[in-house]
């Protein structure tokens, strides 16, 4: 990945999660607290405000201390859970460019590091299952397009799920019938990475 | 009970910097100074939420060579005391602990159990028989 790459990221990512704000939190109100889009819109604006500081680094370093803006800037458990997904991405990403390969494993390191963050799984409705599918379709070789259908269903999948994770489990069974705001925000990102790869 | 015996240290930390700090008052009632206890709540702006660096801050001030029981409200309050408590340093981080308590509840009970010199594993069987057998 290099650095335009890293820093059309940047951009992006923040652009599209400050359009979303708002539809982040409506799901958020619905069966979280409602502060899931203005701590992401908190989050990503101070990514942007660190964007020299990050990009002066190499890939590894730049990661990790994007998320460590995010566990010290957002203010809600999605700052620790972002923060140490791409902080284990980046512990884990190579010297040079990642082949797809890396990639796959650098996003489940991430992946991985979520799981023990949130003490979760699959099938909780959370984040992780929009990025636990996204990371096995990266790892079997699927396409971009394949990835994007992959994040989109698997968002949608979260909607009659039950929440057993997060504040959203306190609602028990009402969690049913709504999308997930982590992995309406997963997508989000998942998509935003596939528009900047692709160019 | 020696006087000059370390306490264990208390943080509160709330979504709500107001709940944070009427907790603690609840808690020094009970302990007066006996007891270091550092509330924090709010998210960086200021909104409700809670702050990582907020709570790193909080440990430093509370600490103790007996060690710091953290209480926490909701969600994201626990999921960010435990980035904090993993951002102090590694001699410190098996005297940190966070309870599986109600947070006002949990911070009068740890209270009154640090006042009377009790150890960390004392505080934190205390606050957390709240929650039923564990």
């Amino acid at each position: 990945m290099a650095n335009e790459q890293l820093s059309a990221l940047i951009d992006a990512t923040n652009t599209a999660v400050q359009g979303t704000k708002d539809e982040l939190t409506k799901l958020d109100q619905a069966i979280g607290d409602g502060d899931h889009g203005l701590n992401m819109a908190r989050g990503f604006a101070a990514i942007e405000e660190d964007r020299d500081k990050i990009l002066s680094k190499p890939l590894g370093a730049a990661l990790q201390a994007a998320g460590m803006t995010l566990v010290m800037k957002v203010g809600g458990a999605s700052g620790p859970l972002y923060g140490s997904l791409l902080m284990a991405m980046g512990k884990a990403a190579p010297e040079g460019a990642p082949d797809r390969k890396v990639l796959a494993d650098m996003l489940g390191a991430g992946v991985e590091a979520v799981k023990k963050r949130g003490k979760s799984d699959r099938g909780a409705k959370t984040m992780l299952d929009v990025l636990i599918p996204v990371h096995d379709a990266l790892a079997d070789g699927a396409d971009i397009a394949k990835i994007r259908q992959v994040a989109d269903d698997a968002a949608e999948a979260t909607i009659p799920m039950v929440a057993t994770k997060g504040r959203a489990s306190y609602l028990g069974e009402r969690s049913a019938g709504h999308l997930d705001p982590g992995a309406a925000s997963s997508r989000l990102l998942i998509q935003t990475v596939c528009d900047v790869i692709e160019g | 009970m020696s006087q000059s015996l370390p306490t264990v240290g208390l943080v509160i930390v709330s979504h709500s910097s107001d709940v944070a700090r009427g907790t603690a008052e609840m808690a020094r009632q009970m302990v007066g100074d006996e007891v270091t206890i550092v509330h924090c709540g709010g998210d960086p702006d200021g909104g409700l939420g809670t702050d990582v660096s907020k709570i790193v801050e909080a440990i430093d001030q509370a600490w103790s060579e007996a060690g710091v029981a953290i209480l926490v409200d909701l969600g994201g309050a626990e999921t960010n005391s435990e980035m904090a408590l993993e951002m102090q340093p590694a001699e410190r981080q098996d005297r940190i602990r966070i309870l599986n308590a109600p947070v006002v509840e949990g911070a009068v009970m740890a209270a009154a159990e640090a006042a009377g010199g009790s150890s960390l594993s004392a505080v934190q069987a205390t606050a957390e028989e709240l929650m039923g057998q564990p």
